[in-house]
């Protein structure tokens, strides 16, 4: 195992986080902020419990989340477009380091950084709603398992990218509207049919659905389901790089 | 002695159909500073590539001091460093950084000692914590140099090294390859300048069109295919070459100053005695004369010609 060289990769990912602090940790904290701002505390004052919890905390889950995938794909993912783009991908090409080595590194800092992103957002929220955690150490659990498995996603993302347009589709025109429509700002018991069977569909209700229980204890789906669905995603996302770089899909010819 | 780089009919066809490299058969040996010419397109960066784990070969065996590249390739790369031909280059990170990088990627535990001396030898470490953007062209080519120096292998592989290099910053690299080399570095490289490889290279290897063409111990290639010409410098000039000398093939500069004499150095006689005494003969006198040894460079146009014309 290449030590080294996973250290080397994951440091130099994250001092790229270190030189770019504004836009990659104080932009989605504040865009969060703004969020709890209006719905919390403005529109949320004026807006009954869901599920015996108030609105401002009862969206907490699902906007965690939204960064939380966003800030997980466009990390993981410009991570690795940036070298291919720029040709420096020669070096991690010709070193000594296994596809596993490579994605350890890379998907390994862009996780940090999304689970750092997760815990401010957490705490300024408290700046605007009161919340308490059911069960915390489900919640860090979900809150990992959804970084690495984004991560990954995103790291798929960069390898697939030609061209810093595709880098954005996926984000902006899948990952954010499958967030807003898979129960950040509501339960989707609240939608009616069949708004409501085919919105479990959506794979990201699995994942607000089953952190919203890790804070509260109440959730759209079992817990047992959700954790299942997260796992899946994982796997195939993992199956995706292992067949990358088997096939040498976009990186190597 | 064991090869350092043994390649085996190694071939690559392209996705797109393109083949970049026919069989390639070559034994770089331990220690050597080995050229390999070629023009735009033959294959020189595709072999590098191949070599160095960036391209995957469509067939053949690769070996690095007796270890496979493709089932050992840990080892096989951590013996190899690389410089591109091409200033790929992290922008926004200081030279120490991106250095200290390629150290760790190559699986080495940092060596902040060994780092300095690699800089200062390149005379880079005054900008240790300059960006790279910052750098001119030449500066980034040293940062490149540094980079596949950085994990201390044991072949180093050039490729165009002085592309867009100033003379003096060429001076400077020949001189490092020559110490990397006295260090006990193999050191493979490509390149457009014939100057380069008949300055630099122990031997030479000529790819043209995927094939490689020949390899030769330099000063041998230059003996056996070179061409000789012998300048006389005539004391009155002639306005045509007499015709008693038309069996010497000679010809005639414009002013008709000067007679020129192609010879061939690996015939038997080279002809000059009997040019210089039907010379006398003739009662042409001669100011003076010099003899001229063909470059690398026409030895190399006129084999890559040599194929295009058989292709």
């Amino acid at each position: 195992m290449n030590i080294n060289g996973i250290l080397a990769i994951y440091k130099f990912e994250m001092n790229r986080t270190r030189r770019t602090l504004m836009q990659s940790i104080a932009s989605p904290v504040l865009s969060t902020s703004l969020y709890f701002i209006v719905f919390g505390t403005a529109i949320g004052s004026r807006m009954g419990e869901i599920d015996g919890v108030g609105y401002g905390a009862f969206i907490i889950p699902g906007l965690l989340m939204l960064s939380l995938l966003s800030e997980s794909i466009s990390n993981a993912s410009f991570g690795i477009f940036f070298p291919k783009f720029s040709g420096t991908i020669y070096e991690v090409l010709s070193a000594p380091v296994s596809p596993f080595e490579i994605v350890a590194g890379y998907v390994g800092a862009a996780a940090t950084k999304s689970l750092i992103i997760g815990v401010l957002i957490l705490l300024t929220a408290r700046l605007f709603v009161d919340y308490s955690i059911a069960h915390p150490f489900w919640m860090l659990g979900f809150l990992l398992l959804t970084a690495l498995t984004f991560s990954m996603f995103g790291f798929i993302i960069g390898i697939w990218a030609n061209d810093f347009q595709q880098l954005q589709v996926i984000p902006l025109m899948v990952i954010t509207p499958l967030t807003f429509l898979g129960g950040a700002f509501y339960s989707i018991n609240m939608l009616p049919e069949p708004w409501q069977s085919l919105t479990l569909f959506n794979p990201v209700v699995y994942l607000i659905s089953g952190f919203r229980w890790a804070f509260y204890g109440i959730s759209d789906v079992a817990v047992g389901l959700s954790l299942g669905m997260t796992l899946l995603f994982l796997l195939t996302c993992l199956g995706l790089i292992w067949w990358i770089f088997r096939s040498g899909y976009r990186i190597k010819q | 002695m064991q090869p350092i780089i043994k390649i085996e009919e190694v071939g690559k066809t392209y996705a797109s159909g393109f083949t970049a490299l026919k069989a390639i058969d070559l034994e770089i040996h331990r220690g050597e500073i080995f050229a390999l010419l070629g023009p735009n397109g033959a294959g020189k960066t595709t072999l590098i590539s191949i070599i160095c784990g960036i391209v995957n070969a469509t067939s053949g065996r690769i070996t690095a001091d007796g270890v496979d590249i493709v089932d050992n390739y840990r080892k096989a790369r951590s013996l190899i460093g690389l410089v591109p031909q091409e200033l790929t280059t992290d922008a926004f990170e200081s030279v120490l950084n991106t250095v200290s990088f390629s150290r760790g990627l190559f699986g080495k535990p940092a060596d902040p000692a060994y780092i300095e001396k690699i800089l200062r030898q390149l005379s880079l470490w005054d900008k240790r914590n300059s960006k790279m953007l910052a750098l001119s062209g030449g500066m980034k080519r040293r940062v490149m140099i540094a980079k596949a120096l950085s994990h201390e292998p044991s072949i180093l592989f050039l490729d165009e090294p002085t592309a867009g290099v100033d003379v003096e910053l060429r001076r400077d690299m020949w001189e490092m390859v020559r110490g990397l080399r006295e260090n006990g570095v193999t050191i493979i490289l490509t390149t457009h300048y014939i100057e380069e490889a008949e300055e630099m290279a122990d031997r030479i290897g000529v790819i043209n069109r995927g094939e490689l063409v020949l390899v030769e111990d330099k000063h041998r290639l230059m003996q056996q295919l070179g061409q000789k010409q012998l300048h006389l410098h005539l004391q009155t000039p002639l306005n045509e070459v007499p015709a008693a000398l038309a069996p010497y093939n000679l010809t005639l500069s414009e002013d008709g100053e000067q007679l020129t004499y192609h010879f061939d150095t690996h015939q038997e006689t080279s002809g000059i005695a009997k040019l210089l005494r039907a010379l006398s003969d003739l009662g042409i006198d001669l100011k003076d004369l010099q003899s001229k040894q063909s470059s690398l460079e026409e030895i190399f146009v006129s084999l890559v010609q040599g194929r295009s014309e058989q292709g």
